[in-house]
């Protein structure tokens, strides 16, 4: 066993193992309907503590701790309790909607949930975040322009990038010629069994409808069932091996796949270990999602949004970064890392070249609130 | 000292009291709640409210009746096969274990030491495409040469065996080890030959162990969904991917309810059969 865990891997199966002991379902589903939150007004004081739940391994990591989290504390005397507590979207958001649907606060004054699930967008509708206090993060003006207004939050009124992933296709040039389009992927018969997919529906979508020529970014009903239905026959067809979060790291690096829907970051990750893996956006196109930091109703807004200015810093960015190998969503990071870590700043995966996220989009989000959709998407991947 | 001196039947109901507490909270409430959420209708974003939604209950069934049944198929296969390995390795260590059944018995447990997933994962190791069991047969031709373990219905119920192995072995090996071996002794004086007296008298004094192995492996083998997630594919999945996807995914709590209780009737009635079937006194030994 030579495989690094990513990231994201580490959460999806810490989070089913999790599951295993836990119903969280049915814990949150203890929440009746939504009542009025009582939704602290910010104050302008920083808190000594800000509480931050994030992913694991999400972070820049010492063995001392988390340097910028010290180096936050230096400047504003806040210490941040830092708890990597988020495994995955789905989970994350069962265990706080008990308590926020109560009006009782959560504990923490910045969470991050990613927008290629429903629950940012869900969070917002239901009103169970607070708003930033843009007042106190003047380097927003730093966030990457094509970040600036995502439709499920257009004026970033309740969310700020923490990261950015790509999802697109990687392939083991030992077992396949380069595989470059979702085409090759879905119908190849070279590839039969030895492809995965991705569960999350805004990922697979956005590569299937681009591969349809369809716009992954306005789904309608036809073209969602087009995409649907090609994805059903290669799964009756026994080209799909599988659908998985990101447990194909394993099998990829191994050799049990020959290509795979994955995400970038993950696979920065596993290059270390297999130079045969290499990652792209098909040419119709990919996608690219992006993890957000939120403020939970009950939040104090003040002290979480001094803390995202001081993140939205390049030179704090960069030291981030240097460490999680996701996208930067701050301009800047990038020239500031070059003095840092030269290699990491040249790598295309973390820093993406314009023409790479030309070729990218978000998934609909009103798509991936649609309930009828979810749950034919469900029956696809557990039929 | 007094009070209980004086009431000294309420005894046993004190001493009982923690135990029912303890399922009445943690048990009875949350399944009284599950049951009320089974009849709620409405979507999450407007809030579920309670309408007697019987529906819930014909939709589960009518829906996802293929995964109920591959729940009940794969949770049976591995049963039957947890036993078959299980009971002569019980029988092993019970008579011929000596100084080290202790040991031997550790063996049995030692998988538990790793967690769930991780022993799963491992298998996704050992029936890897490139691994040695595929590679081998492949070789004595059970498999063709781009076949494979993994992503199929073999895998997901070779899981279920081995995960759930120990629970089969343990009831077993007690069951065995109190055996008077007098008493097979005796049988064997009287003309049975070894086959014999293990058909009339092992077998039968063993049989507590096999229907408390048998339901401690079934009972929680049919809700797995773990086995299924890492080692078949979609189309091995069994009701517990459903469940978990409807109440986690979806936030569909009443379908992922109802379906949980159907999933709990299922059991109940194979197990009352299965009680019929070997008579309930084996149950308790």
């Amino acid at each position: 066993m030579t495989d690094v865990l990513s990231r994201r891997q580490l959460l999806e199966r810490a989070a089913k193992g999790g599951a295993v002991l836990t119903l969280p379902g049915l814990l949150a589903a203890c929440g009746g309907s939504s009542s009025e939150s009582s939704g602290s007004e910010s104050d302008k004081t920083l808190a000594d503590t800000l509480r931050f739940s994030n992913w694991t391994l999400y972070i820049d990591n010492t063995k001392k701790g988390h340097p910028t989290l010290d180096m936050f504390k230096k400047e504003t005397g806040t210490t941040v309790k830092y708890f990597e507590d988020i495994n995955d979207n789905a989970s994350f958001f069962g265990k706080i909607q008990g308590p926020l649907s109560r009006g009782q606060s959560i504990d923490r004054d910045i969470i991050v949930m990613t927008d290629n699930s429903r629950y940012p967008s869900l969070l917002i509708k239901k009103g169970w975040l607070e708003k930033l206090d843009k007042s106190a993060i003047p380097n927003i003006k730093n966030l990457q322009p094509s970040l600036q207004h995502p439709n499920w939050d257009p004026d970033r009124d309740y969310s700020l990038p923490w990261q950015s992933g790509m999802t697109g296709i990687a392939y083991n040039d030992k077992l396949t010629d380069p595989v470059l389009s979702t085409d090759d992927l879905l119908e190849n018969p070279k590839l039969k069994g030895k492809v995965t997919l991705l569960t999350e529906m805004g990922d697979t979508m956005t590569l299937v409808m681009f591969a349809n020529g369809d716009d992954p970014s306005k789904v309608t009903d036809a073209t969602f069932d087009k995409a649907l239905k090609r994805i059903q026959k290669a799964v009756d067809s026994g080209q799909v091996r599988q659908f998985t979060g990101n447990d194909y790291s394993g099998p990829l690096s191994k050799g049990d796949l020959s290509a795979a829907m994955a995400w970038s970051g993950d696979v920065v990750q596993l290059q270390a270990d297999n130079k045969n893996l290499h990652w792209n956006v098909p040419e119709a196109g990919g996608g690219i999602w992006t993890d957000n930091m939120l403020i939970p109703k009950g939040g104090d807004a003040f002290t979480a949004s001094t803390y995202m200015n001081f993140v939205y810093k390049p030179r704090i960015a960069a030291l981030i970064e240097d460490y999680v190998n996701y996208i930067c969503p701050v301009v800047g990071a990038k020239e500031e890392l070059e003095k840092i870590d030269p290699d990491v700043a040249k790598n295309t995966l973390i820093f993406p070249t314009k023409e790479m996220l030309d070729n990218v989009v978000g998934f609909d989000s009103e798509a991936l609130a649609n309930q009828k959709y979810l749950e034919a998407w469900q029956n696809l991947i557990s039929s | 000292m007094g009070f209980l001196h004086r009431h000294r039947n309420l005894t046993p109901y004190l001493l009982l009291a923690p135990g029912l507490l303890y399922l009445a909270l943690f048990f009875v409430v949350p399944l009284c709640f599950l049951a009320y959420q089974s009849l709620e209708s409405g979507t999450f974003d407007i809030g579920y409210s309670f309408t007697w939604a019987w529906g819930n209950y014909w939709d589960a069934i009518h829906n996802y009746r293929d995964q109920f049944i591959r729940s009940l198929e794969y949770a049976g296969i591995a049963t039957i096969l947890a036993l078959v390995f299980a009971y002569p390795l019980a029988y092993w260590i019970a008579f011929r274990g000596g100084r080290w059944k202790n040991l031997l018995l550790l063996f049995i447990v030692a998988p538990f030491f790793v967690t769930y997933l991780i022993r799963t994962l491992a298998w996704e190791t050992i029936l890897a495409d490139e691994g040695p069991v595929v590679g081998f047969l492949r070789s004595i031709g059970i498999l063709d040469d781009d076949g494979r373990l993994l992503a199929t219905g073999t895998a997901v119920v070779a899981g279920i065996t081995y995960n759930f192995f120990p629970f089969m072995a343990l009831p077993l090996y007690v069951s065995l080890e109190q055996i008077d071996e007098r008493l097979i002794e005796a049988a064997q004086d009287l003309y049975a030959s070894k086959w014999k007296a293990f058909l009339r008298v092992t077998l039968p004094l063993s049989l507590p162990g096999v229907v408390a192995g048998t339901l401690l492996t079934f009972i929680p083998a049919a809700g797995d969904f773990i086995n299924a997630q890492l080692l078949g594919s979609s189309q091995n999945h069994m009701i517990g991917n459903v469940i978990q996807s409807k109440f986690l995914e979806l936030t569909d709590y009443p379908a992922a309810a109802a379906m949980s209780f159907v999933l709990m009737a299922a059991i109940l009635l194979m197990v009352a059969f299965y009680a019929r079937l070997v008579g309930t006194e084996k149950l308790t030994g």
